[in-house]
């Protein structure tokens, strides 16, 4: 009985995140068709690809927001889509995620919205919630923009307090969506350094979804390439710069035409243009 | 033809599938309401902002439909010299109907419609999203708070509509139109029933709360993410409100007042 349930346990050689031949589609358009990837302990690997190739509806199927029709998601060893709602959000409590946009309750403050996952999950003193909100704020240097409202943030700002608020359970893992996109040079640098410094502090297995190649390249230990619906290329910086695939070539040199077209599906121009008179 | 009876099929399984998330995402709230008794300072700021923020306008609408009630009720029963029960009038339409109902639209206008477009746009900008994964019920902590201080909200603006709009009866008719104020209010004290009248209208205003809460939160909370959609949820909860306020009138009316004897 104890062996079996040791057996259970998720070693560090197992991935943090296992996604095994996920299916998932939008109405009748199909988002993941067989997509299989792993996202080990401890390190920053990257989900790259062109927009509208579900990156972002990944960490949704990860985080349990959305339910694949086929396929498995384990997190920590345990299936995403089978837990029930009270286990599901006990892990998700160990799961940070950074939204695109921040997603800041637009009603608290930057002090109240770092706080708020502590509010909500412990019974910590006021002392103890302020002391631990501080030293996250002060880890993204906003420390002294403890009192702004979210409407008088920057972007750059916004993700930062985000990220603040991300961490301040102390989970295990941070999801990134599309963290770079929108900033100006330094704040992408900043949460370039920012991903970085706390993966390496934390010990945090961070998931980065991007489709910024130099910034993303620059901190990814792995890197999931991902179109149509599955994983066309995975490795680490140099091994996806030495990729012979025509579609990760395209992406990284940012060509406008190649196997990801630069035309949508359509039907043939001139006999399109004569029909119409 | 077939294209025709093809699209009125798929307009009424879309009408039937929505109401079908309209009443589970019903029971999901009321299965929120117990933690939310836990913390009422959560409902105590709802109660704010649906509540004391609604207050202005039901105070002027109530005074003005009390002063309109009193004058045309003066010049109807002044034909048959029965003025003196203006006050009869006044309160009775009130406190049975147009204290409820015209709260409730008026709810639906100032406060339904807020509730709608804030959720909707917590929704559009990703909140509720964010609080799902940072482990926190937005049905819990965002929608039953607000549902459950509408419908503490609603019977005691009605009360209040009704209230102020007796005064405005009174100015007009008895100010202005020279009704003796003794009967104006003797005449109101004899014929308005606690358990018959005022009872029955607070049941009304509760059961509108109850329902005008209901769509303004699901409309919100169901909304199409985006500036549009939002715009689109906003103006349903209006309609829908109206028309499910007046349909939900004329049955309660008919079941409380329907049998003369």
């Amino acid at each position: 009985m104890l062996e079996s349930i040791i057996e259970q346990q998720p070693t560090p050689q197992e991935p943090l995140v296992a996604v095994r031949n996920l299916h998932f589609a939008r109405g009748d358009r199909p988002i993941f068709n067989d997509l299989s990837l792993d996202i080990p302990h401890g390190k920053i690997t990257a989900l790259m690809g062109p927009s509208g190739t579900g990156k972002t509806t990944l960490l949704r199927l990860i985080g349990g927001q959305l339910k694949p029709s086929r396929g498995t998601v384990h997190v920590d060893g345990q299936n995403v889509h089978k837990l029930r709602r009270g286990a599901l959000y006990e892990l998700r409590k160990r799961m940070g995620m950074l939204f695109q946009t921040g997603a800041l309750l637009t009603d608290l403050n930057v002090f109240e919205n770092v706080a708020y996952p502590l509010r909500e999950h412990t019974k910590l003193s006021e002392e103890l919630v302020r002391d631990l909100v501080l030293i996250k704020l002060e880890a993204v240097g906003l420390r002294g923009a403890r009192g702004m409202m979210p409407s008088e943030l920057s972007g750059g700002m916004a993700r930062r307090v985000a990220l603040a608020r991300a961490v301040v359970l102390d989970p295990m893992m941070i999801m990134y969506d599309e963290p770079f996109t929108g900033l100006d040079p330094i704040t992408k640098g900043t949460i370039v350094t920012l991903i970085k410094q706390l993966s390496q502090t934390l010990g945090l297995t961070s998931v980065v979804v991007s489709h910024d190649v130099e910034e993303t390249l620059g901190i990814a230990d792995y890197i999931y390439v991902i179109a149509e619906g599955r994983v066309i290329e995975a490795g680490d910086a140099r091994a996806l710069t030495d990729s012979t695939s025509d579609w990760v070539q395209q992406f990284l040199h940012g060509r406008p035409d190649g196997p990801m077209p630069f035309h949508y599906p359509a039907r043939d121009y001139a006999q399109e243009l004569l029909d119409g008179r | 033809m077939l294209d025709t009876i093809a699209s009125l099929g798929r307009w009424g399984l879309n009408v039937f599938e929505r109401l079908g998330r309209g009443h589970i995402f019903l029971l999901r709230v009321l299965a929120s309401l117990g933690s939310v008794v836990v913390r009422p300072g959560l409902v105590v700021r709802e109660l704010y902002s649906v509540g004391v923020l609604s207050f202005l306008i039901i105070l002027v609408s109530g005074l003005f439909v009390g002063m309109v009630l009193g004058l045309q009720g003066y010049v109807t029963l002044s034909t048959f010299g029965a003025e003196n029960s203006l006050g009869v009038v006044v309160a009775l339409s009130l406190v049975r109907e147009l204290g409820p109902v015209v709260t409730a639209l008026l709810f639906a206008g100032r406060a339904g419609s807020a509730l709608t477009a804030e959720i909707g746009l917590m929704k559009a900008t990703e909140q509720l999203s964010a609080m799902e994964m940072m482990a926190v019920d937005p049905i819990r902590r965002v929608v039953a708070p607000r549902f459950l201080a509408s419908i503490i909200a609603m019977p005691l603006l009605a009360a209040i509509f009704s209230a102020i709009g007796v005064y405005g009866g009174m100015f007009v008719g008895v100010g202005l139109l020279g009704v003796d104020p003794g009967s104006y209010w003797s005449q109101m004290q004899a014929a308005v029933d606690l358990n018959a009248d005022i009872v029955n209208g607070v049941i009304k205003s509760v059961a509108f709360g109850f329902v005008a809460a209901w769509i303004a939160v699901f409309e919100g909370y169901d909304a199409v993410p985006t500036s549009e959609g939002v715009s689109r949820a906003t103006t349903r909860t209006v309609v829908h409100t109206a028309l499910a306020v007046l349909g939900l009138d004329f049955i309660l009316t008919a079941l409380m007042f329907g049998d003369p004897a």
